[in-house]
This record gives C-alpha cells, structure tokens and sequence, in this order.
C-alpha cells in the first residue's frame, strides 16, 4: 500500500537501472532476510530444546531397560518347603517367603565357595541379591510344584545397589558410607562377574513387571502402568470418538444458528481451555462419590479422560468437516441426496483424516495426563494386575504419567532412570499413535 | 408451442434484509432451454436455485410466492426437497465431481433413487448417462478412476451426465460455462442441445453469445427485477424495454 502512494506522490515515472537496486528495494530485501533469520533462529532454539530434552531423558533412562542378573543353583530343599511331601500346592503356599530366604542365602554362599573366593571382611554377601528375589523363587516353585527336592539353576535381580554399581551410580567411595551396601560386597559382585554367575541383560521385567516397594527399585516395572493406561485409551476411544463426532456432525451441519447453539460452541471452546485437575474433581465428584464407582479404577480414568478429550475432538472435527468444499455439499443434494446421506456418503469421508487426526491428539493427550488421575486414586500402589477386559475396567490400576510422577517421588537414586525409562516407554507410545494416525491417513486419502 | 413445465408468479427473494428477487413471473417452457441472463448481482442465480429449493440450505433466504412445477407447488410444506431435486437436476458453476471413480460418480444418484435393481442396470444406466453427455468415449477404459482427475472440460461435463443420470425433467445449469475453454465451451453447448429434446433446460449465463446460440427463449434480469422475457431472436433483435438494449449492446453491466 505505501508503495503505491509513495510512487503517485513522487508523480513521475521512476527512472533508473534495473541492474541497480534502489534504496527501496534494499530495504525491503533486507526486511525480507532479517525476517528469514528470525525464522531460524527459532527453529533451531526449538530443535536444540527437542534434542537436549531427548538426549538427556535417553541418557537418564536408558539404563532401565538393563538388569544385572545373579545365576545361582539353589536346591530346592524337600523339608523346608514341602514337610508332607505329597506337593500340594495350597499346602506348600503356606510357606512364606521367609522360608525361602534360606534357600537362597545357602546359594550364593556355596556358589562362593566353590569358585574359591575370598574377600576379607565380606558379610552378609545374600545382600548382593534383591530382596524380591524369595518371592520371585516362591512363586517359581509354587509354579512347578515337581521340582522341588532338585537343585534347579534359577536367575536372581542383583539388589538396586549392585545394579547401580554396574550403571555407575555406585562407587566404592559411596558404598564406604551406604548402609545398604558395603565395598567388600561390590569386590564379590566383581569376583562373580568374572566367574559369569553375574550379568547384565535385557530387562523384560521392567515392562511386564508391576510396581515394587520403595527399597526394591530394581523389581519394579510399567507391567500395571502400561495395562491400566491402555484400558484407560480403549474407554476414551469408544466413548469419545462416536460422542465427539456425533456432536460435531450435529453442530455443524444440522443445528440451527441461534443463541443456544452459539452458547453451546462457546462452552465447547471453553471446556478446551479448562485445567485437567479441575476435571479430575469432577470425577471424584460424579463417577466415584455420587455414581459409586470404585477408586483407582481404568473405567473413571477413562471417563474422565473422555470429558478432557471431547473439547479437542469436537473441535478438530468441526474444522474438518468445515474444511470440505460447499461445492461437494452442493453437488449431492443437487443430485436429490438428502442432508443426512450428503453429510454421511460424501462429507464424513472427506472429512476423516482430520478427524482421525484430531481423535489421535486427543488420545495422545490423555494418554499422557497425570493430574485427574491423581484425584480419582491412581496414584495407588497397585501391584496387582487388572483383569482382563470388561471386568478389569473396574480393577485398579495405575497409568503411566502417574507411575512416573510416582517413581520420581522416591528417594532411593535408582528410581531417576526407572523414571526416565518409563518416560521413553510413554514417548514410544506416543510416536506409535501418530504412526498409526499417520498410515490410517494415508489409507483414508488413498481412497479418494 | 410447447407445454409449460414451470409456472412462477410473484416470486420475491430476500437474504435477510437484502431484497434479491422482487415480484417475478415466469413460464418455463418444457423441451425448451431457457436462458436467464443479465448482470453481476441481478439475481439470475438466485432464481434459479429456487427452482429446486437449494435456496433451502442458505439459513437466511426466505422464498415467498409461488413456483409450480406441473401445476404442484414445489413449495408445498408437503414438498419434501429431495424428491424435488431428484426432478429437477442442478448443474453448477464451477465443475464439481465427487472425489470418487466415473463410475460412482454417475451411479451415486440412481443409487441413493433406487433407479436400478441390479448391478447390469445400473451399469446400463452409467454408460447411458455418460453417453449423453457426450464423454462416454474419453472415459469408457477409465470409469474406475477418479472424476477429479479429468479435465475442467471433461470434469463438466461429467457433471451434466451425474445429473441427467437421475433422469430430471428439468436441468437447471448455472453458468456451467463459465471455468471452461472455448473448445469445452462448444461441446457442452452441443450438449445442451441435445438434451433440449428430452428435458427443459434453464441456463444461467454470462455471454449474451452463448444465451443467443442454445436458447429459444431469454429471460433478462436487472437488480432483481424481470425486467423482459421472450423469444431470444425477439430479445436480441428488437429489446422492448431500454434497460434491455443497454445490456446487450454493452452499455450497463
């Protein structure tokens, strides 16, 4: 606009080289680079936040998918753990983990022996092996009733501190002022590494596994959390998406333009902008304390995940469905389609790649919201594992936002890569669901 | 003389507070094309789309007086719009297939009509369709691709062969011309020809050229108004009213 009244002012015809630029069009080429600059300036400050976060959370939580394992033979002694020798099950689950804490301890001190080892001032070396290692052989033998009376080589989690020596957050410096480890029991753990009882291996537990107590870092795992979270995505999705969608097909094609349908999409717009803990209050209020539901439960998670999540699709879809020419609209009901058979043969289609995309961010967000869930009592430890589907919607459970939030509360050191392990496991999640998002897209268009 | 298919007296058109269509009485003849011309903004459109109630789907338009078709008045609150529109088929301005094959582009009307019982009928029907509207040949290897991928041209008159393919007793074409070149432009007004002896056209258009060519009878819209409506030789050879004159010699518009 200035251009063209500087050029009527001056009145005259410009003369002048085109080979030449003049003042003007310096200026403006240089407007031109400067904004350029800025541009990326600010993508690489975002690339660099992207990649320092990354790096620092791989770093961190890298190390959880890895275990350092102690193989030992134990035998599984017929007069500790099967007095009447007729294995029954319900009778030898009688004996609790105490009674196999012998068992063990006898393990690792023979396995000494036998190799030769020798470390002066060693005590108590059983304590190089978790704590959950009884409950682990329990439920081992209790499984396999036949093998008692054998010697049966079984793989033990070496204690947190153990493991952390192997990952480097223990040291010999440290271990001297632990009360929880001590230097001579680090020099066996060595020792063992050289004879190849100890190792350090994949870490399936850490998936499948449920929570472990606060000084068992190394037993803990995601197993509930990953359960819970994915019973949580299947109520959302079967209740949000069709709730969503209806209401949005509804609004934008059928209803009339009037003052309640404009209160309605301003609240819409409003529910969007609503603090997630404030929805959390609301199912504590509804689904748990008027509704009766019970705590913890996937089912009141998803609900309300589904009220968070509504606002997002709704508004996703809305734009999807607006963003389909009029001219599509026009030529169907030229053709005699009435409105429904426009909206559902020729405007839907068109619009489902939006709407998949706005329902998978939807998801995406829920799937990774803490602070509701804190208020309807997820935030449990629940080491059980939820049933299976639809029973187990009504089990409690735990969710993997709120299994992080809830390891990096602990003291004990390991829990910071349990935490970080557990954020790459969420970030995988996320980036499966946008690759999911990404092919059913591609689907839909190909179509078309 | 042919019969008269559409009868509108006293059509009045408002947009809100925006009077578009004031007072107008027309006679459609059937096995006729009727052209509607005039300048930007006269209304022509507007009336056209009443003729099939698409007018319905703007919020704000209100349509009094009376349009019948046959003697029935297609206003009638007993008049469910989609039966209408299933009579009289709509060709619009900007060529407008469905983002799907030839083939289900033409099938989709007849399909959602229950027109054919089978699948032989219905492709019957398709290759009828395409057939009229002169695009069966370019096709006829291809139905199974999409309508979106052909030429402006071709893409119209696809269009033409969806609507015909509902069997209407009315087309109404609303400058179907208009995004197509010359070449385009003289296959569709053969075309239009053509389907003069089966249905009654009424084609909105921009080119007094064109209104002269295909049609036999011309109605002129100025700000609303009809302002005069006869024979197109008549019209263009010896205008009655001024406003008239003006237009088609260039001098308003």
């Amino acid at each position: 606009m200035s251009d063209i009244t500087a050029n009527s002012a001056s009145g005259a015809p410009r003369k002048g080289s085109l080979l030449v630029q003049d003042g003007r069009t310096q200026r403006r080429n240089a407007a031109e680079r400067r904004f350029q600059i800025y541009g990326m300036i600010a993508v690489s400050v975002a690339v660099l936040a992207l990649i320092f976060l990354l790096t620092s959370i791989v770093r961190n939580g890298i190390g959880a998918f890895s275990q350092t394992f102690i193989t030992l033979d134990v035998v599984l002694a017929e007069d500790k753990l099967d007095k009447t020798g007729n294995r029954d099950r319900d009778e030898m689950a009688k004996v609790s983990t105490f009674g196999y804490a012998p068992l063990i301890t006898a393990a690792i001190e023979d396995r000494i022996a036998a190799e030769g080892i020798e470390i002066e001032g060693l005590s108590k070396p059983v304590d190089l092996i978790s704590k959950q290692a009884a409950a682990d052989l329990r439920d081992f033998v209790l499984a396999n009733t036949d093998r008692v009376g054998e010697t049966v080589e079984f793989q033990f989690l070496a204690s947190g501190r153990i493991d952390g020596y192997y990952k480097g957050r223990v040291t010999m410096a440290s271990a001297e002022l632990d009360s929880n480890v001590t230097p001579q029991q680090l020099m066996l753990a060595d020792a063992l590494k050289d004879t190849g009882a100890l190792e350090r291996t994949f870490n399936w537990g850490f998936i499948t596994s449920p929570d472990a107590s606060e000084n068992r870092p190394e037993a803990s795992g995601l197993g509930v959390a990953i359960l819970g979270s994915l019973y949580m995505m299947i109520v959302v999705l079967v209740l949000a998406l069709p709730i969503g969608v209806a209401a949005s097909i509804y609004l934008e094609e059928f209803a009339p333009k009037n003052r309640l349908t404009d209160l309605i999409e301003v609240n819409i717009s409003n529910l969007a902008a609503v603090p997630s803990i404030v929805f959390g209050i609301l199912g504590l209020a509804i689904f748990i304390n008027f509704a009766g539901l019970p705590q913890s439960a996937p089912i009141v998670g998803g609900l309300v995940l589904t009220l968070m999540t509504l606002p997002t699709i709704i508004i996703a879809t809305r734009a999807s469905l607006k963003s389909v020419p009029p001219s599509i609209r026009e030529a169907a009901l030229g053709v005699g389609a009435s409105k429904m058979q426009t909206v559902f043969h020729h405007v839907l289609p068109l619009a489902a790649p939006g709407i998949l995309t706005g329902t998978i961010i939807g998801l995406a967000q829920a799937l990774g919201e803490t602070a509701p869930l804190l208020l309807i009592g997820m935030v449990a430890f629940v080491r059980e594992y939820p049933g299976a589907p639809p029973e187990g919607f009504f089990d409690p459970a735990s969710a993997l936002p709120v299994q992080i939030y809830n390891w990096t509360t602990r003291s004990d050191p390991a829990f910071v890569e349990r935490a970080s392990g557990a954020i790459i496991v969420l970030l995988v999640f996320l980036l499966l669901m946008n690759l999911i998002a990404i092919i059913l897209r591609r689907r839909f268009e190909r179509r078309w | 003389m042919n019969d008269i298919k559409i009868s509108a007296s006293g059509v009045d058109v408002f947009y809100g507070d925006t009077h578009a269509i004031k007072n107008v009485s027309v006679e459609i003849e059937g096995n006729t094309v009727t052209a509607f011309i005039g300048p930007s903004g006269c209304g022509k459109s507007t009336f056209l789309r009443c003729l099939n109630r698409m007018n319905d789907t703007i919020d704000i338009a209100r349509v009094t007086g009376s349009i019948l078709l046959d003697g029935e008045d297609i206003y009638d609150a007993k008049v469910d719009p989609v039966q209408l529109r299933a009579k009289v088929g709509m060709v619009f301005q900007k060529p407008n297939p469905f983002p799907k094959s030839i083939y289900d582009n033409i099938a989709y009307g007849p399909r959602i009509h229950g027109l054919a019982r089978n699948k032989a009928e219905l492709d019957e029907i398709v290759e009828k369709s395409l057939r009229r509207g002169a695009i069966w040949e370019e096709v006829k290897d291809r139905l199974d691709q999409p309508g979106t991928g052909l030429s402006g041209g071709q893409q119209q008159r696809l269009c033409i062969a969806r609507a015909i393919a509902t069997e209407p007793e009315v087309l109404l074409m609303d400058e179907p011309c208009s995004a197509l070149d010359p070449i385009a432009t003289a296959q569709v007004e053969e075309l239009i020809d053509e389907l003069r002896q089966q249905y009654s056209v009424v084609i909105v258009t921009h080119s007094m050229q064109q209104a002269a060519r295909v049609s036999q009878k011309t109605a002129f819209f100025h700000l609303g108004d009809l302002v005069e409506y006869g024979e197109t030789g008549h019209i263009f050879t010896n205008p009655e009213d001024s406003r008239t004159e003006s237009y088609i010699t260039g001098r308003i518009g």
